[in-house]
């Protein structure tokens, strides 16, 4: 299970929304594949009755209620934006052409 | 002499009896920024002229009594700054000139009149052990410049062992604060999962990341601690409980104090010089009464392992957020939208970054979640069981920091492996939740710091802080400062 396939990587590359040049491609399976390998070591030990830790503390889940509040205006969510037209974030085309 | 080779205490006594002012202090820092960070490389952004302002407000203002009145301090840079460039030390985010709000520390330190003179270089998103991941100049160990600084809150490290602020923050996820400060010889401690709120940092791992001080002094971190510690409602994570008060806990008693040292955190691969220096100190803490055994944590050979399948898992759903649409750099060639997320995130993200988010979204993807990212969880609570039997018996945890003193620039960069296992002593700590400090214990032959680490049980750091402190009174590590350029 240890060997990446390059196409995975492309794959994952893709998920993960990176683009990746065939150089990478070829230096990301030799990466992953070795730490992958590395994390191989767990299956040493046998945690079929173990539970899973997600979260270290005693905690449920944490409610509060849902009030509205002031905490930024349009105009200062927008100031850091690279695009924005009429008040909203612009982006490129959704469809390809 | 700097004035920064005073506590916190002292310096508020000299402001007290008008020995000096609160602009002093800040020119103190900005003078030593310019006399060494040209060989350092700490700092990212300084925030000059609103220093300089509120230093002159708070002299000509007529109460002090706030604790950390007047104290200048740097803050890493994944922690947001409202209106002050916060980069993460990467190139995504080489824009983000203008955040929106400050992270709820910022605020608690605001609120006690600390002052802020810049933001502190880093690895790129926190991900890396010496620094060499910041996609700017890295930082270099105020020891000797040959050396990393440790990361990675490298700068936050660097720049208090330098002498350039009075203490700084920074994130640890697996070690981020620890190791730095065991490399360049000063105090950094990890709380409780938990216990300071993450409002406002950057998320790296969620399920692992805490802010916390980095000083010359056990007796500044207590103090600084117990001005970001506590619940916040803005960070659901936080733990809502009382928080002590650490300064209180300084008594220098540690008579009957039980201490567990594992002997895996002393095996093979850990240095001899290193090993020496903690033996050393299980020697101080017997003349003070205190007594130490041997135990076993079995399954901390697996922590590595656990930890880089979470960790990465967890960054790679948290870094989702930089896609160029709401901030950050946006390429300047995309075909379409989901071309522009690709091109903006490759462009901007650094290799170790590319390489962790790729191994997270591996482990999480179809197919294989079950066979990584759940079983590592598993043995992170196998991990965290053996921490918890141990404290059934002992009050704290003693160990090294790190296996060795600080490597030299280059050295590690070209194999992750071997770079992660710097972390191998500190990443235990993050899985099982609990917290953890290191504190100046020795030097190499040399002459490069070697950092003790005292981890406690959760919400116990007053313990932690009581044994760091009583060994701080008895030796005289924590006075001894780098030899740098200026005045220091």
């Amino acid at each position: 299970m240890a060997d990446i396939s390059k196409e995975q990587v492309k794959h994952v590359a893709h998920l993960a929304r990176l683009a990746v040049t065939e150089e990478e491609v070829e230096q990301l399976t030799k990466d992953l594949g070795a730490i992958i390998e590395y994390a191989e070591q767990l299956n040493e030990l046998d945690t079929e009755n173990v539970e899973p830790t997600t979260h270290v503390l005693e905690m449920k889940n944490v409610m509060r209620k849902d009030e509205a509040r002031q905490w930024i205006t349009q105009e200062d969510a927008l100031k850091n934006a690279p695009d924005k037209k009429d008040g909203q974030f612009r982006v490129p085309s959704i469809l390809a052409e | 002499m700097s004035l920064f080779d005073h506590s916190i205490k002292e310096l508020e006594e000299k402001l007290h009896n008008k020995e000096i002012t609160v602009q002093d202090l800040v020119e103190e820092s900005y003078k030593r920024i310019k006399e060494v960070d040209g060989e350092v490389h700490a700092f990212l952004t300084l925030d000059e002229e609103n220093a300089r302002r509120q230093a002159k407000e708070l002299d000509e203002s007529s109460d002090a009594s706030a604790s950390l009145f007047g104290m200048p301090q740097g803050i890493k840079d994944n922690i947001v700054t409202k209106g002050l460039r916060t980069t993460c030390a990467s190139q995504h985010l080489d824009n983000f000139n203008d955040p929106l709000y400050d992270a709820t520390v910022i605020q608690k330190l605001a609120e006690q009149k600390s002052i802020t003179i810049g933001k502190l270089n880093m690895d790129e998103f926190a991900m890396g052990s010496s620094n060499e991941n910041s996609s700017y100049t890295p930082t270099r160990n105020p020891w000797n410049t040959n050396h990393v600084p440790g990361g990675s809150s490298g700068g936050s490290a660097a720049a208090v062992a330098a002498g350039e602020v009075l203490y700084a923050l920074g994130s640890d996820t697996g070690g981020s604060i620890r190791q730095p400060a065991a490399y360049c010889g000063v105090v950094g401690m990890k709380p409780t999962y938990g216990r300071v709120s993450r409002f406002g940092l950057v998320a790296f791992a969620s399920s692992l990341d805490q802010i916390g001080p980095i000083t010359r002094s056990v007796e500044d971190n207590a103090r600084v601690m117990e001005v970001i510690a506590g619940h916040d409602k803005l960070d659901a994570t936080s733990a809502n409980l009382d928080v002590p008060k650490y300064t209180e806990a300084l008594t220098g008693d540690v008579q009957g104090l039980k201490i567990a040292v594992p002997k895996e955190y002393l095996a093979e691969g850990v240095n001899p010089e290193v090993k020496e220096a903690v033996m050393n100190a299980l020697k101080v803490y017997e003349s003070l009464g205190a007594t130490w055994e041997e135990v076993s944590l079995p399954h901390s050979k697996y922590a590595l392992a656990s930890y880089y399948i979470i960790s990465s898992s967890e960054a790679s759903a948290n870094l989702a957020r930089f896609d160029g649409v709401r901030y950050g750099v946006r390429t300047e060639n995309a075909d379409n939208m989901i071309d522009m997320f690709k091109k903006s995130r490759s462009e901007g993200f650094g290799q170790e970054v590319k390489r962790r988010i790729m191994l997270g979204t591996f482990a999480l993807s179809s197919g294989y979640y079950d066979a990584y990212y759940k079983k590592a969880q598993k043995v992170r609570t196998l991990i965290k069981n053996d921490f918890d039997k141990i404290f059934e018996e002992y009050d704290v945890v003693i160990g090294p920091t790190t296996p060795n003193p600080a490597f030299k620039v280059g050295e590690n960069i070209d194999d992750p492996l071997t770079m992660y296992a710097n972390d191998i002593l500190t990443i235990p700590v993050n899985l099982a939740g609990v917290p953890g400090i290191s504190i100046p214990c020795g030097f190499s032959n040399e002459g490069l710091p070697i950092g003790l680490q005292i981890i406690g049980k959760h919400f116990d750091e007053s313990t932690v802080y009581r044994t760091a402190h009583a060994f701080e009174q008895a030796t005289d590590y924590h006075t001894k400062r780098p030899q740098l350029g200026g005045s220091n």
